[in-house]
């Protein structure tokens, strides 16, 4: 029980950083630019299509994620200049219908290029094996990988938040966007260069995803809404929410999934808890969500008042 | 006010009225006469998901929740072999009441994008509670038998079925425009335009949302109701994330903010997804069409960003210029 509450603990804070991964994106867009991406779960796809392609063609993993990096970023910055840029100035409602069209249109190019069936690439060798995180309890080094990848890349987006001249420019951009163009900020630059970083980080998570699960169009999806539930829990364009609430997320969805039908079992007859276990546990984040937003109805940390 | 012009709702629904005959006069196979039916049960929903976007402003990203529901509801009483249409949809009507109202409590809390997001999350709760019922096929979902009126309407005839719906679709048409235009319809509307402004005046604004809100799951219930019926199945998969963002789709493509308009939308939205495949093999190659939707996405993102309104304010305008 205590071996496997350790393990399960780390697979919900490994679905935790991955979730952080895609919702740092999200939610700097959302709160710099206030735009309503719902085609940030395609990035993910993207980027995991990218990974698994590339890997095969330099045979390398390393590689591989090196040049799928950029060329996620890439795609970002195409999507941002082509179409989201238009959007900044509509209402959420125009948002949300015009990014659903860009997941349309990514699932169906993906579906062109790499065919509907999934991909599947083994996880990469000298991370396939187990090590002992603690005395006596393994666990898969590439799961262990995800989340330093992850804390690292957390570190990394509080240190340019907060720490660099580009993140200084952000948050200026995001407390208030005229003023700060008003004062020389190339705000059109920096959107796009915003939105490209979020969109490698999207592409990132799908990356360390590819050998975990398959890749297949509209993969991302199913994430993009945790993503969301991150967010709107964490409070919109806050990192340090984003972050919490990831790791929130991860844990109650994990833990909540292998513990709950347990409790069940143990308090009502099998056949019940059985049939009511996993429906509970699948809703248990929005049943979080909901929970938080009826006593915080702007989440847990709003970056921004008023 | 209501943007509705409403000859156009006249010739619209004249039109659904005639298509039973027409296809009949032209020969064609029944299978249109089914087509128009499914298209006028999403109208339905369309429409009632028109009533809190269009006219209060509540940007609901979850209304398919309210389609699954219904269907669920006639599912089920159907599986303990209750088929009596005068018990389903009234039952219907009060489920879907008290899930509206339990969801629309809780989400009128918050409004913008947390709004958008809640919503989204309470249909999902619903998906994942759906797909976990296995006693009802869970994933896969459960054959249902159609209902019965007592010898009254016989929905096993296509025909029948056609004017049923179209009966409940005028009714419920008819109910919507006198909504928007009593006393609570106009609140409602003022409270889109500007919330802080009603709630000076002393209106509770809360409670006059979360009615219309209520009130719009409830028809929404019925389309519900009236789509397992036609599909004699339901499963999880009619509440998908992605039937509320068509959904959404219908109503801006038909015009938002008026009652027809989303009927308009949802005719378009499904002959399109209907015979988009079909043009695409023709006119590009063989076997576009299995790639249609990388046709449809842009085509919406061109729409939104190009066609405010949607057809029946280009309709409208077309009626000015010819005088």
């Amino acid at each position: 029980m205590g071996l496997l509450l350790i393990e399960q603990a780390f697979n919900g804070l490994q679905f935790g950083v991955m979730l952080f991964l895609i919702a740092a994106g999200l939610t700097l867009v959302f709160g710099i630019m206030d735009l309503v991406n719902l085609s940030h779960g395609s990035l993910v796809m993207v980027g995991a299509y990218l990974a698994t392609t590339l890997i095969e063609w330099t045979g390398s993993f390393l590689l591989g994620i090196l040049f799928a990096l950029p060329a996620t970023f890439l795609v970002g910055v195409v999507v941002e200049v082509l179409v989201l840029r238009t959007l900044y100035e509509r209402d959420h409602l125009d948002q949300v219908l015009a990014t659903f069209g860009l997941i349309l249109f990514f699932n169906e190019v993906i579906r062109i290029v790499w065919g509907p069936a999934s991909l599947y690439s083994g996880l990469p060798e000298g991370l396939s094996g187990h090590v002992e995180i603690l005395p006596g309890v393994p666990y898969p080094t590439f799961r262990l990988m995800i989340i330093l990848a992850g804390l690292l890349v957390a570190v990394l987006i509080y240190v340019i938040v907060a720490k660099t001249r580009l993140g200084m420019l952000i948050r200026a951009g995001a407390s208030n966007r005229e003023m700060a163009g008003a004062l020389g900020v190339n705000i059109r630059m920096l959107f796009t260069l915003v939105f490209g970083l979020g969109a490698s980080f999207a592409g990132l998570a799908g990356m360390m995803l590819g050998p975990l699960t398959s890749v297949e169009p509209g993969m991302g999806e199913p994430l993009l809404i945790l993503a969301f539930v991150v967010i709107i829990i964490g409070g919109i364009g806050s990192i340090r929410g984003a972050f919490i609430a990831s790791i929130l997320v991860g844990l109650v969805d994990t833990l909540g999934r292998v513990f709950l039908p347990m409790l069940l079992r143990s308090m009502v007859a099998d056949s019940t808890a059985d049939g009511v276990g996993p429906a509970l546990a699948s809703m248990l984040i929005y049943i979080l969500m909901a929970g938080i937003l009826v006593i915080r109805p702007r989440g847990l940390f709003p970056a921004r008042t008023g | 006010m209501s943007a509705d012009k409403l000859w156009i709702t006249w010739a619209g629904m004249a039109l659904l009225a005639l298509i039973p005959i027409l296809i009949q006069v032209f020969e064609l196979p029944v299978f249109y006469t089914e087509m128009f039916c499914r298209i006028m049960i999403l109208a339905l929903a369309a429409m009632s998901l028109d009533l809190i976007l269009g006219f209060g402003g509540m940007v609901s990203f979850g209304h398919a929740v309210y389609l699954g529901i219904g269907s669920y509801t006639v599912g089920i009483f159907s599986f303990y072999e209750i088929d009596n249409g005068f018990i389903q949809f009234p039952a219907t009507l009060v489920i879907c009441g008290i899930f509206a109202l339990l969801i629309g409590m809780m989400s009128l809390r918050t409004s913008g994008v947390y709004f958008i997001m809640i919503t989204l999350a309470f249909a999902q709760m619903v998906f994942f509670l759906g797909i976990s019922l296995e006693e009802f096929g869970g994933d896969d979902g459960m054959p249902v038998y159609r209902s019965e009126f007592g010898g009254w309407i016989d929905l096993n005839d296509p025909l029948s079925f056609y004017y049923f719906v179209f009966a409940i679709l005028l009714l419920l048409l008819f109910l919507c425009h006198r909504i928007i235009h009593s006393r609570f319809g106009m609140v409602l509307q003022g409270c889109k335009s500007n919330e802080a402004r009603m709630q000076a005046l002393g209106f509770p604004t809360y409670r006059y949302k979360l009615a219309a809100f209520v009130i719009s799951g409830m028809i929404c219930g019925i389309a519900g109701a009236l789509f397992a019926n036609w599909n004699e199945f339901v499963s999880p998969a009619i509440m998908h994330w992605t039937r509320s963002g068509d959904l959404l789709i219908m109503v801006i493509l038909g015009g938002m903010g008026t009652l027809f308009g989303p009927v308009l939308g949802t005719v378009l939205f499904l002959l399109l997804e209907e015979y988009l495949p079909e043009w695409m093999d023709a006119l590009l190659f063989p076997g576009a069409g299995e790639h249609w939707m990388g046709v449809m996405g842009p085509l919406l993102i061109l729409l939104v960003l190009f066609a405010r309104g949607g057809i029946h304010s280009l309709l409208g305008r077309l009626r000015i210029r010819n005088g």
